[in-house]
């Protein structure tokens, strides 16, 4: 699909009404949980027919300015084969007078809107996110291109040190080369680099992979096109907590609500959970915090209102046994029992023992 | 040690009272007031100007509506030195009678005005005369008054002071004048200490006022700075004149009654009672003697102290008829507006002309206008206009009835902010007007009017009368101003959707305007025609006229401060 021709399209459609004097509307699928289903077959959310129509008002004519404003830039750089990130997008909006954005957030609002409508991925548009993808360390060797001479570029994650290798913000073109036996993605920096400091990726014969919170897009499509494309399991290892569960997990495995157009492409769905599960807090006698009101409003709102919970029994009962106990528990804990006890018992074990995963 | 003997020296008749009898003795009222000239507006020489004008002008006024003749006033200040002026005050009115000049202008409580109620500027028959005494007190100087009752007769002119100690004029020169350019009128002349200002209570503001309260006479005024302004009349139409009526019982004081019936020449007590009050007829009068137990034929010249307390309390028990209220003559409401277009520029005016009621058996009108918006300051209190017969008052400001009129008023509703019972905070001038046949004023000095109940209640409907109104204007501007505020904020962004379609679709950059057109259509099409509210138009306003009495900001903080030392 072409998506200056998908622009012009739909701008042909608000001009036609213009000049005849009818208020013209934008229509955008409502991005949120809502509009989403679960596809347990495809193992991913799919996007429903919910939209939201933007009609010509005196209430809606800034927000309508500015998404006509955002098209036309998009049109613009992909047009020129450029792009922009979506802070340099907010920049560029400064030139547009009365119409500008005050605030980053409302212009990645606009352009997720604009993303959604015309159902590509906010690259295929020309905007780039500005994060990094994640980190990677193990037994993988990525190819990239190299930009000036076109030509093959190996990259040995072995090779890092203390280090790691970032995944880039496309990932599309990256071949990949491997013996490990299965990718490990963890929540935060701090246990990626115990695990990196002490080789667990060369003793478990694994591929770590860093998230640092919610995996970004282009982590997600790396993690599922190296799981894919090498046959490889994936386990996720989060903190034991609300935001572990449904924001991280449930993210990299089925997809978000607010960009569900492309969840197809941006899902990990053979992705498992293998900690930290409320039981593991039990069995493993965790130090604990106390659940705040919203982390226990977080974990009932889950029950009801996710589809990927209602889905999964398993789920639903490690929620409300967390809502139970009132408590939650980092994955860093396990440095409770001594410092290397995490590399040592609990992730050995618990890779052993599918059934005290969560799927 | 000395020994001493109380009353040793001193003959035994000769007590502490004795002693002190021998300094006893009558004070003359004019004596009284020299000593205590702040009562009649003499505190500083700044007032002392602004009362003497103000009487003079007062005076001239009630003559020539009493003789019915359209009246033209000529005003003068010369500043003599720093602090000495001469003031000239020259009019067409009826003239004065020779014997009557020196007891006007040189014996205090002498008028025709004190005695009888009708509607008039002057009441008690002490202003211009208090000021004679002040001018002659404070310079040496005498009065010199030229006065000429017709074409064909002789001007008379005097020249003369008060003797403090009787009460009575002393005449330093009295002769025959040519005065040719004028078939009637009176002239007076005084020396005095003064002090000329501009501002609110400059004698140019209250000359100005006058001018927007009376519309139909002329004056032509040279400040000490030699400006001469000329107040034309802008109506030949003289008010209705005032009525004379007789005092309406509930309004008498036992003092009054005794003093009437002593110079009544009626021989019955029921013909003094339906003679000498309004709304008395035979019966009302039969109804008195019957609650005051006395015989209607009781002989008035019988009657004594004990008897007058017994009509007082049968007049109390009987219900009489409130006294006639044709004898008030209101500025009207569409004067009342246009004197304030004149004054203001304002965008909102509005005047409301309350029906008669009384007090204390005066009949009486209120009549109050606001001037809201345009140029007046937001931020500051509202300012207040107040009047009494016509008369601008310019002292006292935060006393009496109008003020606290004003306080009580609710304006939060009316779209003011107010903060508790205070005077409320916006861009507004409130004009207040009370005409009546008695005035009751705080002070002979005249500067703020008494709270009976039935003023002070009279006053808030009227406010609130033209409050409503306000009101309305007020919230009808708030949604214009927020239906416009849209349509600003339509038209802002009605390009950025016109370009980003050129820019879009590759369109020609003339296309722009006739989308900014249709796009205008679609939005504004169903919204209607906004009313223009808030402009400010007003061909009445005369912005040199407003300036007239208007003063460095300087100055106004100094009147300020001279309130609030007296308050």
């Amino acid at each position: 699909m072409n998506v200056v021709d998908e622009i012009k399209k739909v701008s042909k459609m608000i001009y036609e009404k213009v000049k005849k004097e009818e208020k013209p509307t934008i229509e955008t699928p409502i991005r949120s949980l809502s509009n989403v289903e679960y596809d347990i077959k495809e193992g991913y959310f799919k996007l429903l027919s919910k939209t939201k129509e933007r009609t010509l008002s005196a209430t809606t004519i800034k927000t309508f300015a500015q998404t006509l404003r955002m098209m036309a830039l998009s049109k613009n750089l992909v047009e020129t084969e450029d792009v922009a990130t979506k802070r340099e997008a907010y920049y560029v909006s400064k030139n547009w007078g009365d119409a500008r954005f005050k605030e980053q957030p409302e212009s990645d609002t606009v352009m997720d809107d604009v993303e959604a409508m015309l159902m590509v991925n906010r690259e295929q548009i020309g905007f780039i996110p500005e994060e990094k993808g994640g980190d990677i360390a193990g037994d993988l060797t990525v190819i990239d291109i190299d930009s000036e001479s076109g030509k093959e570029l190996k990259i040995d994650c072995t090779k890092f040190g203390s280090g790691a290798y970032s995944i880039p913000s496309s990932v599309e073109h990256l071949k990949f080369e491997t013996k490990a036996k299965f990718i490990l993605a963890v929540e935060t920096a701090g246990m990626f680099q115990r695990l990196v400091k002490h080789k667990y990726w060369k003793k478990s014969n694994s591929i770590l992979i860093s998230m640092g919170g919610v995996p970004t897009r282009a982590c997600r499509r790396f993690i599922r096109r190296l799981s894919d494309e090498m046959k490889l399991p994936v386990y996720v290892f989060t903190d034991g907590d609300p935001y572990g569960f449904l924001n991280i997990y449930r993210t990299l495995k089925v997809g978000s609500g607010n960009a569900a157009h492309i969840n197809k492409y941006f899902c990990v769905p053979q992705a498992k959970f293998i900690g930290v599960t409320p039981l593991d807090i039990e069995e493993y006698k965790l130090p604990t915090h106390p659940l705040k009101d919203v982390d226990v409003k977080r974990l009932k709102d889950g029950i009801k209102n996710d589809p990927f919970v209602q889905e999964h029994k398993e789920w639903q009962n490690a929620l409300l046994k967390m809502i139970k106990m009132k408590v939650r528990a980092e994955q860093q804990a396990f440095a409770a029992h001594h410092l290397n006890f995490v590399i040592d018992t609990y992730l050995p074990d618990k890779i052993k023992n599918p059934k005290k995963w969560l799927p | 040690m000395s020994q001493t003997t109380l009353g040793d020296s001193k003959p035994k008749h000769s007590t502490k009272a004795d002693e002190m009898a021998t300094k006893q003795r009558d004070i003359s009222v004019a004596a009284f007031f020299e000593k205590n000239r702040h009562l009649l507006g003499f505190d500083n020489p700044r007032k002392a100007l602004l009362t003497t004008i103000k009487e003079g002008v007062d005076n001239s006024l009630d003559a020539c509506e009493e003789a019915n003749i359209l009246p033209e006033l000529i005003v003068e200040i010369i500043e003599l030195s720093e602090n000495r002026f001469r003031v000239i005050m020259e009019d067409n009115g009826p003239g004065i009678v020779k014997e009557q000049v020196p007891k006007i202008f040189a014996r205090l409580l002498y008028g025709s005005k004190f005695h009888k109620l009708a509607q008039s500027r002057g009441q008690q028959g002490i202003g211009i005369s208090a000021s004679v005494m002040y001018g002659h007190l404070t310079t040496g100087k005498p009065a010199k008054i030229t006065s000429k009752i017709g074409p064909n007769h002789p001007a008379h002119y005097y020249e003369l002071h008060i003797d403090t100690d009787k009460n009575k004029p002393i005449i330093s020169k009295d002769e025959e004048k040519e005065w040719n350019h004028k078939d009637h009128g009176t002239r007076v002349e005084l020396d005095l200490e003064g002090s000329y200002n501009k501002g609110k209570q400059s004698v140019d503001q209250y000359i100005k006022e006058t001018a927007i309260t009376n519309p139909h006479c002329t004056i032509i005024y040279t400040n000490p700075k030699a400006e001469q302004i000329i107040f034309a009349r802008a109506t030949d139409t003289m008010p209705e004149k005032a009525k004379e009526i007789q005092p309406h019982p509930y309004g008498i004081e036992l003092g009054m009654l005794i003093r009437m019936i002593a110079s009544t020449e009626t021989r019955t007590l029921q013909s003094f009672l339906t003679t000498e009050f309004s709304r008395v007829g035979a019966g009302t009068a039969k109804e008195i003697c019957e609650h005051a137990k006395l015989l209607p034929q009781t002989k008035p010249r019988s009657i004594n102290r004990e008897m007058a307390e017994k009509i007082m309390m049968g007049i109390k028990k009987t219900k009489i008829i409130s006294p006639p209220t044709d004898c008030i003559s209101p500025i009207t409401e569409e004067l009342l507006e246009k004197g304030l277009r004149k004054e203001i520029n304002a965008e909102f005016y509005t005047a409301v002309t309350r029906p008669p009621a009384v007090y204390r058996g005066n009949p009486f009108v209120i009549e109050v206008g606001i001037a809201y918006g345009g140029d007046q300051p937001g931020d500051k209190p509202v300012s207040l206009m107040r009047y009494a017969n016509r008369v601008p008052l310019q002292y006292s400001q935060g006393a009496g009835a109008v003020a606290k009129a004003v306080s009580a008023t609710k304006w939060k509703s009316y779209g003011l902010q107010q903060s508790g019972s205070n005077i409320p905070t916006g861009p507004m001038t409130i004009a207040v007007h009370i005409a009546s046949v008695w005035v009751p004023f705080t002070s002979e000095s005249k500067e703020a009017i008494a709270s009976y109940p039935e003023i002070l209640k009279e006053m808030k409907l009227a406010i609130q009368e033209c409050g409503r109104k306000l009101g309305s204007y007020v919230n009808k501007k708030k949604k214009v101003g927020f239906e416009l505020k849209k349509r600003g904020y339509i038209e802002k962004y009605i390009p950025h959707v016109s370009q980003a379609l050129i820019e879009l679709l590759g369109l020609k950059d003339s296309e722009e305007e006739s989308l900014n057109d249709h796009l205008k259509e679609i939005l504004e099409e169903q919204r209607g025609k906004v009313e223009e509210v808030g402009k400010i138009d007003n061909p009445d306003f005369d912005e040199e006229f407003a300036n007239i009495g208007k003063e460095d900001p300087e100055d106004e903080e100094e009147d300020l401060e001279e309130e609030n030392e007296r308050s």
